[in-house]
């Protein structure tokens, strides 16, 4: 029921808004929290518990314990007391077989008693053992929370700030605290989990959630759909104390509350929460009640005996000190836990204080800060750890419905310690993480084992401190996906695109095979700017490809190209590509799609490391690369340009600069595909004049499947796809790129101790084996097989495999294994398309 | 880990800016043992204390430089960029 309006409330009366809950309209204000319009409309039960599926409502309406958790717009476990109200939203229950009133597995709370203790899923459900996944699945459908749903589509990104204060809190100690500050000249930042609300000289952040204090005053910042990653060189916890539920039967009905709850309903939403009400604990509700017309039936500040009375899960009647009284309403509170999670996160100590019975942070590092009640410094006495008697259940823990039975069973087992009680009962283990929990269960712990609370000890504090969606945390990246210059033409040609690393690439426009025969028989080109291109320039250039390549380069003439292959200390193959020399201190190196910057990074760190003079400039995303390749590309190329392009003036294995279409390229005449071709490098910016040229010039476009199709005619290796990190230049069949008689080179003194367990060898075979299949030998395994396609021109499928080292020789016979048939394929050493080369030289 | 590097060229940075390249390492010089190259390829000290090691500011200037941090603290001791020609 709404109270009259009065001074201060969050709602705007003239502003309604009408929502769904299980499909029934209903009915708030702007200002609203769903869980507020919904208990202003008259509904009390909110969820149903975890495990007994008893009724729950209302309990600290602050977002931290589990009781209004529903699924809301489909996004499950949603604390509703903090959600604002938004139009239409369609709010629906949770872990709940009927309705939230009648939920039909509420017999386990009746019945389920002797059958259910603790852990009891641990040794009832154990026999027999096949039946394991049958009980699994019972379990997971009738515990739990929210189900995940299906098609909900949100973006979530991640930010940077960096300030010289961050506040957590903006109770009166946050804000004291960020005005000083400011007022000292600082950059401040304070973040709330609450409204909005200007700051006097610093940025406040709203509704905003700090997750933890990392290393090096790194705070992630929960503000809905973005995460700050604040970097703070002061931080200021002002997090507050946490109000903590009384331990004593039926202290989980419908109709017990904390102080808060009571504070918030009647001066934020004017709701009126109930109509008689008895108050245990600090009086702080009392002037609310009144106000919102609640007679205050008895308020006690300290209760010797407790214990509280339902029908059907709602509150009816309280005992208190002997005295039974009927109420609908009862605010009980026990200690103000100060909220160290924070602070002890940044490395705080945390001691007990039996004064006031709660747990304080101490030692606080440098550059770290707690103000107001998170300090800890406020007066209390502590209440009695539980209350015994009563006929209802005695709840530690409302999230994971751990009764104080519960716990005394886990130590009557062994698990005293309050590590092992807590993965045993799963107490504070639940969606409140502790914060309504870790306290009751830590003080009945030392009084069922009659020593002190800080014999006992807490459990660790670990990120995060407040519930987070996954979402969230795996929010947009710094790594961007990568597009072609020439992406549009591929979209326009209507290519399927596939994902190749951060690249997507076209696999092929429509007919793979088709483009495979026009490079074989007439024309095509490949986009092929994804290769890593950088260049090396300066005096020491040469020096210091020559001692990063395992081939010789101080000799390579200008305007020559030489292909090669880098390889570690350990003489293991990373990446491979071709070295052009295009004058004496200036070379231009291609590398693989995904090795671009890892090679950059390689050549500059060791020549940081040497101190060669020398510049390396990574290029790829500045130049285009497209390979025009087939019978008709030199006479496709003489058309586009006026340079002469006969094979005595651009031999294979030539680099030259050339005008095509009118724009500068650099030719490479190189034959990845095993036809004659060019590799054209150009400017990105006109990379498509220089595409559509060609196309006009008879040339198909072809993609990355037809691309492999023909390497693989070639037996061409692609690294990291048919060798892996053990594979090395013996083994992987190329010593000749090996010039031993160099005095040095990465790579180098590994050579003489590489061992040839097996080798790469290329394969024909009657049926194609996936790529993955197993090489045996004698029923064990002896090789596997990376790479293999059906071949046109050969024939008959073709591919790459490893096999052992005897084996590898022009002929033999060897057995591939794929689900569960085994086949004879034949080893060949040599290219299975034009061995000689004579194609690639025309 | 997610301290505060300093970049020679950039100043304070996040870590995450930066690639790590590990220990400051000896080459061995031609013809190592099997075991002085293995030592090389494969071992590394490990140490609980200062260490010097490598880092690429990948998301940044594009610098190799050499730190000098305490493992056990992540508190970084000073950095420096390689002398030319020093270590050739």
């Amino acid at each position: 029921m709404r109270l009259a309006p009065q001074a201060g409330e969050r709602i705007d009366r003239s502003r309604p808004i009408s929502f769904r809950l299980e499909g029934r309209v209903v009915s708030g204000y702007e200002g609203d929290t769903i869980g507020s319009a919904l208990y202003a409309a008259g509904t009390r039960v909110f969820s149903r518990s975890f495990k007994y599926h008893r009724p729950r409502g209302l309990l600290c309406c602050s977002g931290h314990c589990p009781n209004c958790m529903m699924t809301v717009d489909g996004v499950p476990n949603v604390r509703v007391c903090v959600e604002p109200l938004r139009e239409g939203a369609s709010v629906r229950a949770q872990n709940v077989r009927g309705s939230l009133d009648h939920d039909l597995m509420s017999v386990v709370d009746r019945f389920g008693g002797p059958f259910t203790p603790v852990g009891f899923y641990y040794r009832t459900m154990i026999r027999p053992r096949r039946a394991w996944p049958l009980y699994e699945k019972f379990l997971r459908s009738v515990a739990g929370l929210g189900k995940v749903g299906g098609a909900t589509h949100r973006r979530y990104d991640t930010e940077h700030r960096s300030v010289d204060v961050l506040v957590i809190g903006g109770g009166g100690a946050g804000r004291r605290a960020a005005s000083e500050a400011a007022a000292e000249g600082f950059d401040v930042l304070l973040v709330d989990e609450g409204h909005a609300f200007p700051g006097s000289g610093y940025e406040v952040l709203a509704p905003a959630r700090a997750l933890a204090v990392y290393e090096g005053g790194l705070v992630p910042v929960d503000a809905g759909g973005v995460l700050y990653r604040v970097r703070a060189r002061r931080i200021v916890v002002a997090a507050g104390a946490l109000e903590q539920p009384l331990v004593f039967p039926g202290n989980d009905l419908v109709g017990v509350v904390l102080p808060q709850a009571v504070r918030r309903l009647v001066s934020e939403w004017s709701v009126q929460p109930g109509s008689r009400a008895v108050v245990v604990g600090d009086g702080t509700a009392v002037p609310y009640l009144e106000r919102a017309g609640v007679e205050v039936a008895a308020s006690v500040e300290r209760a010797e005996q407790l214990a509280a009375h339902g029908r059907h899960g709602r509150l009816k009647a309280v005992t208190l000190d002997g005295r039974r009284i009927s109420c609908d309403l009862l605010v009980a509170v026990g200690a103000r836990q100060p909220a160290y999670s924070l602070l002890a996160q940044a490395g705080a100590r945390v001691e007990y204080e039996p004064h006031a019975g709660v747990f304080v942070p101490v030692d606080l590092p440098a550059g770290v800060e707690a103000v107001g009640s998170a300090a800890g410094t406020g007066r209390q006495q502590p209440v009695p750890a539980a209350y015994d008697g009563g006929s209802d259940k005695c709840f530690v823990c409302v999230c994971e419905d751990v009764t104080t039975k519960d716990l005394k069973r886990a130590i009557a087992e062994g698990f005293d310690s309050i590590e092992l009680a807590k993965r045993y009962t799963t107490v504070t283990m639940g969606p409140c993480q502790g914060k309504l929990c870790h306290l009751s269960s830590i003080r009945l712990l030392a009084k069922e084992l009659g020593t002190d609370e800080a014999e006992i000890g807490t459990t660790t504090a670990r990120p995060p401190w407040a519930p987070v969606e996954l979402g969230l945390l795996a929010g947009r990246h710094l790594e961007p996906a990568k597009r072609s210059p020439l992406q549009r033409r591929h979209e326009q040609a209507g290519a399927k695109m596939m994902w190749t690393g951060q690249w997507r690439r076209p696999h092929s426009y429509g007919d793979p095979a088709a483009e495979v025969r026009a490079v074989h028989e007439s024309l095509g080109i490949i986009d092929v700017s994804t290769l890593g291109k950088i260049v090396v320039e300066g005096p020491d250039a040469a020096a210091l490809l020559e001692r990063l390549y395992p081939n010789r380069f101080a000799d390579l003439k200008p305007g020559r190209i030489r292909y090669g292959v880098l390889t570690t200390d350990g003489g293991r193959i990373f990446d491979d590509g071709t070295v052009a020399r295009l004058d004496d201190e200036l070379f231009y190196v291609t590398t693989t799609s995904t090795g671009s910057s890892g090679v950059a990074e390689w050549f500059e760190w060791w020549n940081a490391v040497w101190g060669y003079d020398a510049e390396i400039v990574n290029l790829t995303g500045a130049i285009a690369a497209m390979n025009v390749a087939g019978p008709r590309a030199r006479e496709a190329l003489a058309s586009l340009t006026d340079a002469d392009v006969s094979n005595e003036a651009l031999r294979y294995l030539d680099a030259r600069e050339l005008r095509v279409a009118g724009v500068p390229c650099l030719a490479l005449r190189i034959g990845f595909v095993g036809e004659l071709g060019y590799e054209l490098h150009c400017s990105a910016g006109v990379a498509e004049h220089v595409w559509d040229a060609v196309v006009a010039a008879g040339a198909v476009p072809f993609g990355l499947e037809p691309q492999r199709v023909l390497r693989l005619e070639k037996a061409h290796v692609i690294v990291s796809q048919d060798t892996d990190s053990e594979s090395n230049l013996l083994s992987a069949g190329m010593p000749w790129i090996v010039k031993d008689d160099k005095e040095d080179f990465v790579g180098k003194w590994a050579l003489p101790h590489a061992q040839v367990r097996e080798r790469l060898v290329g394969f024909t075979c009657d049926v194609l084996p996936p790529e993955g299949a197993q090489v045996v030998r004698d029923g064990r395994i002896a090789g596997r097989v990376t790479s293999s396609r059906f071949s046109e021109r050969v024939g008959k499928p073709i591919g790459l495999c490893w096999v052992q080292p005897d084996q590898a020789e022009e002929g033999t016979t060897i057995q591939i294994r794929w689900e569960g048939d085994v086949r004879p394929a034949t080893v060949t050493l040599s290219p299975f398309y034009d061995p000689e080369g004579a194609l690639l030289r025309s | 880990m997610s301290f505060l590097l300093r970049c020679p060229h950039c100043g304070p940075r996040d870590v995450n800016e930066f690639r790590f390249q590990g220990e400051v390492t000896r080459r061995p010089g031609p013809h190592p043992t099997l075991r002085e190259l293995t030592d090389y390829v494969y071992f590394r000290d490990n140490v609980a204390g200062v260490q010097r090691e490598w880092w690429y500011h990948r998301i940044g200037c594009g610098l190799w430089f050499v730190a000098e941090r305490d493992t056990r603290t992540n508190e970084v001791l000073g950095v420096e960029v390689p002398k030319p020609a020093a270590a050739r």
